[in-house]
């Protein structure tokens, strides 16, 4: 294989498994560090910077960190990464003053946002501090968007949600609530510089099975029936509720419906329960409610008497995939299950619809009458419109809506300065050593072997009483250290220096995963056979040092590397270094702030 | 400073026969000079022991005083050890053996501990053929005393802060031929590839194992001028064949090219298959090696491999005729017979 190339910021942050993932790079192990530190306010920052919405995401993001984390590869359990996050909103002092500051003069750029989800959100934050006019329109309220009328209060207590969306709005963004936009060229008339569209996927899905007109009000759209809830305008459930779907929707209408008078609340889903599209924290939650879900159930008509819903008939099915693990449901040939209910709630999926944009505004849309954006610049054929969050390309979650919106932010700052929005900005990095003195290291290093921590959880029944009652009630500041402990610090590089070693295989000795291995080199797969210690992870990159005076090369698998520094402290010969990698996404207007310099 | 290795393990970690992961054969945290030769030797220990699934119940572990003799803490934490005075580990080891000759006893000891102050023991292990294996962690040097001359520095070798040494150095592997031993030989701490099978092979043997390993001393002795440092040794090593050692209970699955190759069946069934063995080497015959090793001195080279074993070996407990048994399995009725007995034996001397 050829050398590793460590400076290629790409290299190193891949390490970093969760920042890797997550889709806005939020630098977890950084404010990790700082909650550990019990620095909270800090931490707040780090995570605001980068995702907008830490208390938020904190109790509801969907946490693509967590499957990546390494610590889920040494042990059962990964860092709650999330719940770390909350930790943080939930201790941190003001940060009125650490806001950006925007600036009393403007630049003279009108931009328009269509939704006030968390998309828009973001890209008045990353705009307003360069001295963009923003208007935002949405047809609810109060701002937020689906955060507010999709995830319910007992996940996300409104304060936490008006607090951050209020960060925002306070920055003097003009809002137009209540208002729904009907005309994408109304809004163009009005000379905006440029129109982002966050609307989001606001239409959700139905199934028309039979029975389904006569059965009139008693069947809902699961997301229809959030927003009414939260929104006070539905405040009861018949006793008995079926909710159709698998998703994380599906698990807020069933909880909701519990909450709102349900009884007898079931879930009922055609997939098998391990297939099931909700998070399996979400799941657990439902059912620790009490709500059972009936998986391998195909919904077959409604069954309606005298005007009245009696409930559905269900056929059973099973999985079965074929060799390309392609699946499909057969139905078992049992009879038609049935199931009593007062109401259902239909929570199967949501789409994109855009009634509302004229279609010769030279916004292309394509076969599925979706428009047609640019992945990387969230750019529509009208370069003056940019989409963004669920609008851009279908239902996703918070954490890549804000990712989106970052982007889309650089790409409006671009368009209205006149420049290429094809022009990103690279990211903004640092590597530095963490030595402080002989085997002394400016981080935690040592591996603490703590099993991950519960969230402690309200008691049942006055969770299930109020619907505002949050359940989850977050670590406190001890258990929130000891969590934050479990964290391996993966943004700390073991860095290698070929011209010091002098190969005396202390590294390779002391390493407690077999990481690290001195080798004849190979190409990739043949060389992976060659290590000390199975390599058989593939997404995880092999880290290779030019070729050594034995003309061996050093070889280390990233896969589970503990980062505990032992390699650096036995080095006689500082080859190795522990330095801390900083990889931050830059946003709208840095690039010129730092003249485009590594910060 | 980390005071302790992290729990966690590589998941995938392959297990013995025992179902023993190579990380039940650790010790603790070496607390040696980072980059000290001693480490990777402890590293091979614990190799070989985990892939001759050893118990480790089954084994003690001996050392004297010195750097190397510290080592034992780091290999083979849940094994018998016992650190002794200053060079007296061989009598140490006499002991134990004849009191229960059921484990497996591995003495560690350094070029002062083995060739300064304990010469006087260390040869009569070797005379006994006590059934142990001897590891050397041989760097030239006193490195606990900051790094002065020891006996097997050779001479005109500089260590850091030192002149060059005008004494000629005792060569333990010379003199264990001389003495009889029944194995012996050398390796370099900087190549497990061929110091693993080597322990591995000495274990197996019955009778004396001496294999003096070259382990620089990162400190004191790992410098231009010094004939122990990592560059000096990679450089002027010179090996008597690759040993490969198969284990009794495994299947011989590698085939090796024919000539100059020499296969050998170990008391337990076991299997060392010596190849791309040096033209002028017969390694079965005393006087070959010894003038093998000569001629190598002579050369300013350092002969590495296995350099002599006695096919034939016999060790102490053989020669002795000593029971079968270990004494702690003995019970009264054993080692008290009765009167009668002894009536017999007072008769038996009148």
């Amino acid at each position: 294989m050829e050398p590793t190339d460590v400076t290629n910021p790409e290299y190193f942050h891949k390490v970093v498994d969760c920042q890797f993932a997550c889709p806005a790079h939020t630098p977890v192990p950084e404010y990790i560090r700082l909650i550990a530190a019990q620095r909270y306010t800090d931490a707040y920052m780090v995570n605001w910077e980068s995702n907008v919405f830490p208390g938020v995401l904190g109790r509801t993001c969907d946490r693509p960190c967590e499957p990546a984390c390494r610590r889920g590869r040494v042990e059962e359990e990964p860092v709650a990464i999330c719940r770390l996050k909350r930790v943080a909103a939930d201790n941190k002092g003001s940060i009125a003053d650490r806001l950006p500051q925007v600036p009393a003069e403007k630049n003279g750029k009108r931009i328009a946002c269509i939704g006030a989800g968390p998309a828009s959100l973001t890209v008045a934050r990353d705009l307003m501090p360069l001295g963009y006019d923003i208007d935002i329109y949405d047809n609810q309220v109060a701002g937020g968007g689906m955060m507010r009328s999709q995830i319910p209060s007992f996940r996300l207590p409104i304060e936490v949600l008006d607090e951050e969306v209020n960060y925002i709005l306070d920055m003097g963004v003009t809002t137009f609530f209540d208002l729904e936009v009907t005309s994408l060229r109304d809004i163009l008339d009005k000379q905006y510089d440029a129109v982002f569209v966050g609307t989001g996927a606001p239409r959700g899905k139905c199934l028309n099975l039979p029975g389904l007109e006569e059965a009139g009000d008693a069947v809902h759209i699961g997301i229809d029936w959030l927003a009414n809830v939260a929104f006070d305008h539905v405040d009861s459930v018949g006793r008995k509720v079926l909710v159709l779907g698998g998703g994380n929707t599906a698990m807020d209408c069933c909880r909701t419906s519990k909450r709102l008078g349900g009884d007898d609340v079931r879930v009922v889903v055609r997939s098998p329960f391990a297939d099931m599209k909700a998070s399996p924290w979400e799941k657990e939650d439902a059912m620790h409610e009490g709500i059972p879900i009936y998986d391998n159930h195909t919904p077959k008509e409604f069954v309606v008497e005298d005007g009245v819903l009696k409930g559905m008939y269900f056929e059973k099915v099973e999985a079965r995939y074929d060799e390309n693990g392609k699946r499909s449901l057969v139905p078992t040939g049992e009879d038609w299950v049935f199931m009593e209910a007062d109401d259902v709630l239909m929570a199967i999926g949501q789409e994109n619809a855009f009634p509302w944009i004229e279609r010769d505004l030279g916004i292309e849309f394509d076969k599925w009458d979706m428009p047609v954006v640019d992945t990387t610049t969230f750019q529509s054929s009208n370069d003056k419109v940019f989409f963004g969050g669920d609008a851009a390309f279908g239902p996703e979650n918070v954490i890549t809506a804000v990712a989106h919106g970052h982007q889309a932010a650089i790409s409006i700052d671009l368009f209205c300065r006149g420049e290429s929005v094809a022009d990103r900005p690279p990211p903004r990095t640092n590597l530095l050593s963490q030595k402080m003195g002989i085997h002394e290291w400016s981080y935690d290093n040592a591996v603490e072997a703590d099993q991950r921590y519960i969230v402690p959880l309200a008691p049942l029944d006055k969770a299930l009483g109020d619907r505002r009652v949050e359940v989850e009630l977050g670590f406190d500041q001890d258990t929130g250290f000891k969590e934050a402990e479990r964290c391996l610090n993966c943004d700390v590089q073991t860095v290698f220096e070929e011209s010091r070693c002098i190969e005396c295989d202390a590294c390779v000795d002391i390493c407690p995963t077999d990481c690290i291995s001195f080798v004849d080199n190979a190409e990739e797969s043949e060389l992976r056979a060659r290590l000390s210690a199975p390599a058989g992870n593939l997404a995880q990159d092999l880290y290779v040092s030019e070729v050594l005076p034995t003309t061996r090369v050093m070889v280390k698998d990233e896969n589970v590397c503990l980062h505990c520094g032992l390699c650096a402290e036995r080095c006689p010969t500082t080859a190795w270094d522990m330095q801390k990698f900083l990889y931050n996404v830059t946003k709208a207007g840095q690039a010129q702030q730092a003249g485009g310099v590594s910060a | 400073m980390s005071y302790q290795v992290p729990k966690f393990r590589h998941p995938e970690l392959p297990v013995n026969e025992l179902g023993y992961t190579r990380a039940d054969y650790e010790g603790a945290i070496s607390t040696l000079c980072a980059g000290c030769g001693h480490d990777s030797i402890s590293g091979s220990i614990v190799r070989a022991c985990h892939e001759l699934s050893i118990e480790p119940h089954k084994i003690a572990k001996l050392s004297g005083i010195g750097c190397s003799s510290k080592a034992p803490t780091y290999f083979l934490g849940k094994s018998h050890g016992f650190n002794s005075v200053h060079g007296r580990m061989p009598s140490v080891a006499t002991g134990a053996a004849m009191a229960n000759r059921d484990l497996l006893y591995l003495g560690v000891s350094g070029d002062g501990d083995t060739a300064s102050i304990g010469m006087g023991q260390f040869t009569h292990a070797i005379r006994r053929n006590l059934n142990m294996v001897y590891i050397v962690m041989n760097n030239g040097c006193y490195g606990l005393t900051k790094g002065q001359d020891s006996a097997t520095a050779d001479e005109g070798s500089a260590s850091k802060k030192g002149d060059p040494n005008p004494f000629g150095a005792i060569d333990l592997p010379g003199l264990a031929l001389q003495l009889g031993a029944t194995f012996v030989a050398r390796s370099f701490s900087g190549d497990k590839g061929q110091l693993v099978p080597l322990i591995k092979a000495g274990m197996t043997h019955r009778g004396f194992a001496l294999i003096d390993v070259v382990s620089p001393c990162v400190t004191f002795n790992n410098n231009d001028a010094s004939t122990k440092s990592y560059e000096f040794v990679r450089e002027h090593a010179e090996a008597t064949g690759t040993v490969d050692f198969v284990p009794m209970r495994e299947e011989i699955t590698t085939s090796y090219e024919p000539g100059h190759s020499q296969e050998v069946t170990m008391h337990d069934g076991s299997v060392l298959h010596l190849h791309k063995l040096a033209e002028d080497l017969d390694p079965f015959d005393r006087a070959s090696a010894m003038l093998a090793l000569e001629r190598h001195r002579a050369a300013g080279s350092i002969l590495t491999g296995l350099i002599y074993m006695d096919k034939d070996s016999r060790d102490l407990h053989e020669v002795l005729d000593t029971s079968r048994r270990p004494l702690n399995g003995l019970g009264e009725e054993d080692l008290c017979p009765g009167n009668k007995v002894l009536q017999n034996i007072n008769h038996s001397l009148r």
